[in-house]
Parts: structure tokens; sequence; C-alpha cells
């Protein structure tokens, strides 16, 4: 069975047709429990995500700021398995329909091996990954995996990549391209850097067709109309990961997550 | 390049232009940190055919550091080790008190030639740290190091150092609150502010160019002991013995002696409280490969790629990663790896201690506790040199607690239980 590269494209060019970004949301699995992640990833779509992210966690999150690393604690504390990531990504898309990708670190894929690990990604209707410390020179293996799978393999570019680089990973990404706001950890911030319209603009210039859409720091509704100005997707993880910290209970963090997408749809659509 | 001191591997095989030993070592980095790795390989590669950088490295690793570094025959010891001659390659006598020295002076120097202003280093015993920090006093740079929290406690006097040498410790929270999880936040300060800061990595492990990078700073090593050994024994050894956590101190020793096919290659890896009761951090012994801090090696993990929580008495080498070059000598059989406990490794200290007078740091303890096994093995026609990479300063209160020496009572008694002990353990 074939991965959901194509449905992700879709919803991706249905946003940029109805003249606006898409809003993608990340959520890890297991968190707080692997039924409860499910019940999330299907909140923030049912408040208006046209992508989620599932985060399959790891105990070295280097990348990830406090929040998204006390959430991988706790989902690896409650004894997270890669089945248990598989099963949040089926549920999520057969409720919804819409595309659904993992993000995560090399090493569980390499472990769990390339191969078994796309087989079962795109059975479960699996859209594709990121994985951001896999530098496009270590992809290869990746890559003809994901291809053959139809999955798409979403590449990081920062604001420190040269555009000689830039050229190198949109030609070999696929999906979409996942602009780094700024130079850091996953986390929320009170600005969105300057350097994220610059680096959109700099990806633009590779002449990818590929859509590029921007992660790191952005929280609110404001901050997503200022992005959805000039890029094709909004990216967001820690502001909603937070919201599930800081509820008291799982069916207020459910609610929290689900107007949070609200909002954040809105911003989508009121681009400034 | 004509030095004596800095010793670059001549363009061998490994790593590969890609940073590759075998199928160990590669550049598994965030986005957001190739272009400072690849500047770190650019102006290395320019530094190593600059003799401006030879000169000025070779006159801080012997007016400051006190280069070379002595080695010293330990009869009295060598006569629980089967009889056997050995000697030891004293980088404890370095300034700082361990070999981290070489390597940190040699990175301090591509600092200024990058233009940054800024370093940052994670320390595990502290040994790297305390380097790291005299190096920024010496040039002027900023300097935070990052610790785990237990490893702030169990080495409280080297953060007395750093501080007092004007770094910023700071003490990591996350994880297993060691090693590996000040090396976590390490990345993560650097991928934040990149532009001026480099980041001092403290052993043979990380993105390439790191682990060939921090090798040849550290070759001088054996280059210095393959030397002295010859003069001194007229020949070459049977084994070179160290220590491996992330591997900088062995791979230093082992490296001038790699194409010597007689020298047998031996690294020490900690055993904790056994390799089958899981406490233990002996990668290369019970590990298997995977992708750990920006390189492929051996790697302590569960089935699913988490990495497990290491154990080690010593903070040095509590560390579930391995430097790639080490898994290739393993893979290859040029290296032999073997395990040493906590209790061995703390026998083998207070031995030299008291045999030689000579305190080492509880991560070469594991050095001459397998050099006491490897002894045996050989007889008393063996000749063995171990890397004594540090002193033991630091581990004092470890080592009383170990050995209940804060107990005033037990004092009196010392001195014939210590004869019968030091006997048993030479059984």
């Amino acid at each position: 069975m074939s991965g959901n590269i194509q449905l992700l494209s879709d919803t991706l060019a249905a946003a940029k047709a109805e003249g606006r970004s898409a809003l993608i949301a990340y959520l890890p699995a297991g968190f707080p429990t692997v039924d409860g992640g499910i019940d999330a990833v299907k909140a923030v779509f049912d408040g208006g995500a046209d992508v989620v992210e599932v985060g399959l966690p790891h105990s070295d999150p280097v990348l990830d700021g406090p929040v998204i690393q006390t959430a991988d604690d706790i989902a690896l504390r409650g004894g997270v398995r890669i089945a248990d990531v598989m099963r949040t990504v089926r549920e999520g898309h057969a409720a919804t329909g819409k595309p659904v990708l993992v993000m995560t670190y090399w090493n569980p894929i390499d472990r769990y091996g390339v191969e078994r690990f796309t087989a079962e990604l795109a059975e479960a209707g699996g859209a594709g990954c990121i994985l951001p410390d896999l530098p496009v020179q270590e992809s290869g293996l990746w890559r003809e995996h994901a291809e053959k799978h139809g999955l798409a393999t979403v590449f990081v570019v920062a604001p420190s990549s040269r555009d000689a680089r830039l050229a190198e990973i949109t030609a070999a990404g696929s999906g979409f391209v996942y602009a780094a706001s700024l130079m850091g950890v996953t986390g929320t911030r009170a600005s969105v850097g300057a350097q994220a319209k610059e680096l959109v603009g700099r990806t633009r210039n590779t002449g990818t067709p590929l859509p590029v859409c921007v992660g790191l720091g952005v929280s609110d509704a404001t901050q997503a109309a200022e992005v959805a100005g000039f890029a094709d997707g909004v990216i967001v993880g820690s502001a909603f990961v937070k919201r599930m910290l800081d509820a008291p209970d799982h069916a207020t963090g459910l609610a929290a997550v689900r107007e949070l997408a609200g909002e954040l749809a809105r911003g989508v659509r009121a681009r400034t | 390049m004509p030095s004596d001191f800095f010793i670059p591997d001549p363009a061998g095989q490994v790593p590969t232009p890609q940073g590759y030993f075998g199928a160990f070592g590669g550049k598994f980095i965030p986005e957001a940190l190739v272009a400072a790795v690849d500047e770190v390989a650019v102006e290395y590669d320019k530094a190593k055919h600059d003799p401006e950088f030879a000169r000025e490295l070779e006159d801080l690793l012997v007016n400051y550091t006190g280069r070379p570094s002595s080695l010293t025959e330990v009869p009295r010891f060598a006569e629980h080790a089967g009889g056997a001659r050995v000697f030891l390659k004293r980088e404890d006598l370095n300034h700082t008190g361990s070999h981290k020295i070489n390597n940190v002076l040699g990175q301090a120097l591509l600092t200024r030639r990058m233009g940054k202003t800024r370093v940052i280093a994670e320390t595990g015993a502290g040994q790297h740290g305390v380097a790291t920090a005299t190096a920024c006093a010496l040039f002027g740079l900023d300097c935070t190091i990052y610790m785990g929290e237990i490893d702030t406690e169990r080495q409280a006097l080297n953060v007395a150092r750093m501080r007092m040498l004007g770094a910023e410790v700071v003490a990591v929270k996350s994880g297993s609150r060691t090693l590996k999880d000040a090396i976590n936040e390490a990345f993560r300060d650097w991928v934040a502010n990149v532009d001026r800061t480099h980041y001092l990595f403290g052993t043979v492990a990380g993105p390439h160019p790191f682990p060939a990078m921090v090798r040849d700073f550290h070759r001088v090593i054996g280059v210095e002991a393959r030397r002295q050994i010859l003069e001194r024994a007229g020949r070459l050894p049977d084994a070179a013995v160290a220590c491996v956590g992330g591997g900088s101190n062995a791979i230093g020793l082992f490296h001038a002696f790699i194409p010597d096919d007689g020298v047998r290659l031996i690294g020490c890896e900690p055993a904790g409280h056994g390799v089958h009761t899981g406490e233990h951090a002996a990668t290369l012994t019970a590990g298997e490969p995977g992708i750990l801090h920006g390189s492929r090696s051996y790697v302590l993990q569960d089935d699913e790629g988490q990495i497990t929580e290491p154990y080690s008495i010593s903070a040095g080498l509590d560390y579930p990663g391995v430097g790639p070059e080490h898994a290739y000598l393993r893979d290859s059989g040029r290296g032999e790896y073997r395990a040493v406990t906590d209790d061995q490794a703390m026998r083998a200290l207070r031995l030299l201690s008291r045999t030689e007078g000579i305190i080492p740091a509880i991560e070469s303890a594991h050095a001459l506790a397998g050099a006491l096994e490897v002894g045996r093995e050989l007889g008393p026609d063996g000749l063995i040199v171990v890397n004594l990479s540090g002193r033991g300063d630091k581990d004092m209160d470890t080592a009383a607690r170990y050995f209940g020496l804060y107990d005033t009572d037990a004092e009196v008694a010392a001195d014939e239980t210590d004869t019968a002990e030091i006997e048993e353990d030479a059984k």
C-alpha cells in the first residue's frame, strides 16, 4: 500500500488555492497516553489543522526545548513504542481523511529498520517524515525507501543554510520544505525572527516547486497571520504541547488544543 | 609539518572525506549546524597545513602544558601484574591534570582563527571542562560548561576550579543528568548561538571532523610514548592499554601504534556493577550500532533506538556512546576492548597510590585494572604501556566514601588490611 504523499501535496495546494497558508500542528505520540495522544490529534484536526506531524518521542531530543522534552519524557516513561506511533498515525488519518506525517530523530528509524518503518508508515496511511538530524548527504537509503512507499521526505532548512545548500536540499526533498524561523530549538518565542521571511525568499529562489512552511517559535494567531503573509504553511508544536501540559485534566487539555487550532486556523486566513 | 608535538595523522584511508571510519562516523547533524561544522572542517584543514599553527600549538604544548609528558616505570605496581614491566604515560602531569588540554589548546587556537569569541563544552568528570575553562582564560574567550547535575555533585572540586577560572558552569537536569545530557544541552546552545560560538567538543566522537581532529590533537601521546618506550625498554610494548569512555585518551595512545602489528591495543570500558547487571557503560562490549551525538558508532540502546542510561562510578566514562574510530578498530579486530568493574578500578586506584605514590583518576584506574589483567596474561616477559590519562585529586571524595576514609577509626587498622587486600587483588 502506498503512502499519502499525494494527499499531503493536494492539501497544501488546496490551501494555496484558497489564498491562505496551511496550518500544520505537531503533537508527540504517547502524550499524555497513547489514546490521549490520538484524541489530541483528532482535536487539532477538528479545530482546523490541515496537517498533523506526530512526534516519535526520543530519549535524546537535542533539537527540542523544555516543553517537548517534558512531553517526550512522559511518553517514554509511559512506555510508548513505534507500534503506538503507527496507531496514532492510522487513527488520526482514518478519522479525518487528512495527511499525517511523523517527525523524529534518525536513530529510532535506523534501529527499527528503514524498510520496515517506511512500509508500516505507508500501510498506516502516513504521508511522510521529517527527520531533522538526518542531513541530505546521509539520507540516500531513507529516500530510496520513502519513495518506494509513497512517503514524503521533508527536509529542514535553516537561516544559516547557504544558497547552494538550499538548492541541494530542495532538489532532494518532497512534500514541502520546513523552514526554521530562527536558529534554535523548539519552543514558543515572543516574536518570529526576521530571518524567517528572508529564508523563505531564498528557498523559493532555488526555483523549487515545493511549498515552503515555517516552523519554530510560532505560538499564537497574530504570529500565524504574520508568517502566513510570506509562507505556504505555518507549523506550530510547543504551543499545543504546552496547552496540554498546563491543563488540569485531559478533557480540558483537548478543549485547549482544539481552541488553539481554531485561533491559529483563523490566523493563517488573516494574512498580515 | 615539522613539529614534534602537533602530529596529525598523515592522510590515510580513514576517515573518508565524508568522515567515515569503515561503517562508522559520518555527520548526523541538524541543518542549522551544517555551516558551522563545515567551517570547523575547513579551518582545521587550513591549520593542519599552516606552519604558523603548528608553531603556536607547539609553543603552548611545551611551555604551558609541559610536554613531553614523562614515561614512568612502576615496578612495585607491576609486581601485581604477573611480573610484566609496566610503564605509565603520565598525562596526569600535564597542566590541568589530564590529557584533555592537548585537544583543548588546539581547538582554542582554531576558535580564534574562526573569529569566534565564545566557547561551550560538555564535561563529565570535569577534566575537559577544567581544561576548556583554562584555555578560555588564557585566550580571553567567554566560556560556558555544561555538566550533568549528578556529575556536578560527585566532582564538586572541578566545578569550583572551572568557576575560579571564570567559566559559567550549567548543571544539566534532564535525562540521566550525566555526560550524555550535558552534550545534548551543549548542542542546544550551539544551535541557538552558533554565530559567535565554537563547540569545543571534548572527545573523539561527534560529527565529522571532530573524531579525526580531536584524535590528531591527542596523537602526540602515542608518538611520544612510542619513542620513549623504545629508548627505555629497547623494544615496542606488547600492549598499549587505556580507558575508553568517548575514547580520546585511548585513541591518542593507540594511534601511533596502529601500524605496529605486534602491539596489542587494549581499551578498558567501564563495566560499572558488572555488564550482566545492566548497570554499566561498556558500549563496545554490550552496545549495538546506532547514531548518537552526530555520528554512527556503537551505542547503548533498546530495541527501538532509545538510548539507555549508562552507569559508572567514573563520571568521565559514564557515557552510552563511543568514538567511531574505536568502533572501527573493534570491528576490524585491530583493537581489543574489555570491561572493568567499579570495584576492579577502585582497587587498582588504591594499589597504584600505595605502591608508587601516584593517585590516578578513577577513569585511568580502569586502564590500570586492565593492565593488571593483561600483565598476568603476558607473564614476566610482558611489556605494557598504560595511559595514565589524569590525576585523581578530583576523585578524592568518591574514593574516600568508597574506602571509608572519612571514618577516622578505620585509619589505625589500614596498613595491615591493605597489604592483605592488595595481595588478594593480585591473585
